[in-house]
């Protein structure tokens, strides 16, 4: 269980992943990988149950996590290998022809620590929801996890998953949304209009948490401890983010949802991002 | 042919309840969902017995087949029920992504299919089910001809591992095959050796085989009868064997003439053993409200223009 020092050094580790790896893919997703780095980061390195050493796809007796948000492959693959679920080395591999790291999350090619594919959106929260079922009917007490984007949350899907989690009563059922204003036209206050995040899942029957800072690790890890307390609903902790976070070009716009960097923006992303766990 | 003795009439979905009961009782694993067609699916007796693995999903059949996928993974045997439209076209992206892309153990419980679902008319027919469903890799496709075959074939489908689609329907049928039936996973069934003409059929249609079967032995025409409830693995092997035996083939099938069992074996048969062929199918064509005996004749579905295909395609030979 790392302490906030020890998430803020592997944070930074990972978006230094993510700009290599995307820039070495030629494409990829890297404004809400960077955007969702640091919950992502917390929740691998301090708040899930989970040991790499031992996982299976069913998730017995360990805490799950399911990536809904499908295209943040980049900061969910860099996440498990440095949590040492497959070698840091295989992440040059993403898209390439013949990996194991698809553009986004599959099981086919049997990476470690991957539950279900992902990457057409609204799905992933239900898929979690199964397990978290799976998990009240075997009477087991660990938490399913799952991370949506805010543009995500416009899929019908979403909210057929909302009203199912709380009227099921799945308090062991902990989602987390990269509320980081965002979507590939513009901002979704523009294109999509979701609207008030936080009133809509609480109008759900859900447990909301809102981390007014995403990128702050104390906040971040506090919500999650109230999450973990819920009795008789799901939780959702909406993190207020910045797309792009880290790299100053990338930072508080929209171009970056989908875009590789060139290698030259990759080598100044990089410059702003400290080496601590050594690149791959 | 043999003589089919009919022990009573029941619709084929009263089979999968029925299977669907028995494999609860023998495997804890076994859990059933449904969106909010608890009677439709046959799904009391399962419900009332084990409450506690029966998951209510309400309108919301998207959401349903993503919890099945994330429930199977815990190790439960999720089987999802509604209408068939509604386990397929609508839900098509999660059923490929969730279940068929994950290759979870998800069972879709498909009643109501074709269409003898009947009065309620188009909107919940569908006619396209079979062509969705096996165009997915690793999807299995079965599609049983009477309430015994359906109760088997539901059993089969909860031990089998790996993801099912199990078509069954809404009108009261002819029971003409054994109570207490083994199902087997793709494996034709031959009812009638033949040697004239080869008659597939699937589900509703091979009773409709059956009395077209005689009719043509009345007309001194030998005709196979092979029942295919498995229609996807398709018994290749059983199929070429026969239509290189009679040389003249028909397939017969509750389903468009788009994409379903018709296609799949034209498409075996231009493969391996070009062969004439007729096909007795519901046409490019959407339902309509009807009897289901009303909507078999209308869209040609029944014994006689199944005889008339044979004919056809013996005289093509």
């Amino acid at each position: 269980m790392s302490n906030v020092q020890e998430l803020t050094r592997t944070a930074s580790q990972i978006r230094r992943d993510i700009v290599r790896m995307v820039c070495e893919a030629g494409s990829g997703h890297p404004g809400g990988s960077l955007s969702s780095t640091d919950v992502m980061t917390a929740l691998y390195f301090h708040v899930m149950k989970h040991d790499p050493a031992t996982w299976t796809r069913s998730g017995k007796d360990a805490d799950v996590f399911v990536l809904s948000a499908g295209h943040l492959a980049p900061v969910y693959y860099a996440t498990l290998a440095r949590a040492g679920y497959f070698p840091v080395a295989e992440l040059g591999t993403l898209r390439k022809f013949g990996t194991r790291l698809q553009g986004h999350p599959c099981v086919e090619t049997g990476l470690p620590g991957v539950f279900q594919p992902s990457g057409s959106l609204g799905q992933g929260l239900s898929a979690a929801i199964g397990f978290a079922l799976g998990k009240k009917m075997d009477g087991e007490k660990n938490y399913v996890f799952s991370l949506l984007g805010d543009g995500e949350s416009e899929e019908g899907q979403i909210w057929e998953a909302a009203i199912f989690a709380a009227h099921h009563k799945l308090d062991n059922l902990i989602a987390f949304t990269d509320w980081n204003g965002q979507q590939i036209d513009g901002a979704v206050e523009n294109v999509g209009g979701l609207g008030d995040l936080a009133d809509k899942w609480s109008a759900f029957g859900w447990n909301v948490i809102v981390v007014d800072d995403g990128h702050d690790f104390e906040k971040i890890l506090a919500a999650f401890e109230i999450a973990k307390a819920s009795v008789g609903k799901p939780s959702m902790i909406l993190l207020k983010t910045e797309m792009g976070h880290g790299v100053d070009f990338m930072a508080g716009t929209h171009k970056w949802h989908g875009k590789a960097p060139s290698a030259e923006q990759r080598d100044a992303a990089l410059a702003q991002l400290e080496e601590t766990l050594g690149d791959y | 042919m043999k003589e089919y003795i009919v022990t009573g009439k029941k619709d084929t979905r009263s089979g999968f309840g029925d299977g669907l009961y028995e494999a609860g009782k023998n495997n804890p694993a076994v859990v059933a969902m449904t969106a909010d067609l608890l009677p439709s699916l046959k799904m009391e007796k399962f419900a009332a017995e084990f409450p506690e693995r029966f998951v209510e999903c309400g309108i919301a059949e998207a959401n349903m087949v993503g919890a099945a996928a994330g429930l199977s993974l815990t190790g439960k045997i999720p089987f999802i029920g509604s209408f068939a439209e509604f386990v397929t076209g609508r839900v098509y992206d999660q059923v490929r992504q969730e279940v068929a892309y994950g290759h979870t153990n998800v069972k879709i419980a498909s009643s109501h299919a074709g269409i003898t679902l009947g009065e309620d008319g188009a909107t919940h027919q569908t006619m396209e089910d079979v062509a969705l469903m096996r165009a997915l890799p690793g999807m299995v496709v079965i599609n049983p001809c009477d309430y015994n075959q359906t109760k088997a074939a539901t059993i089969a489908a909860a031990e089998y591992v790996g993801p099912v689609y199990l078509r069954f329907g809404r009108p009261s049928v002819p029971i003409f095959t054994p109570a207490d039936q083994k199902f087997e996973i793709g494996k034709a069934i031959v009812f009638e050796e033949g040697t004239d003409v080869t008659i597939f059929a699937t589900g509703h249609l091979v009773w409709e085989a059956l009395q077209a079967c005689k009719v043509l032995e009345d007309e001194g025409i030998s005709a196979e009868i092979i029942d295919i409830a498995t229609i996807k693995p398709l018994d290749e092997e059983a199929v070429l064997a026969s239509a290189l035996k009679t040389k003249a083939v028909v397939v017969a099938e509750e389903h468009s003439v788009h994409g379903g069992l018709g296609e799949l074996i034209a498409g075996v048969l231009a493969r391996k053993a070009p062969t004439p062929m007729e096909f007795v199918n519901g046409g490019d064509k959407f339902g309509q409200s009807g009897s289901p005996a009303e909507l078999m004749k209308a869209y040609g579905l029944d014994a006689g223009h199944i005889a008339e295909a044979a004919r056809k395609a013996i005289a093509r030979k």
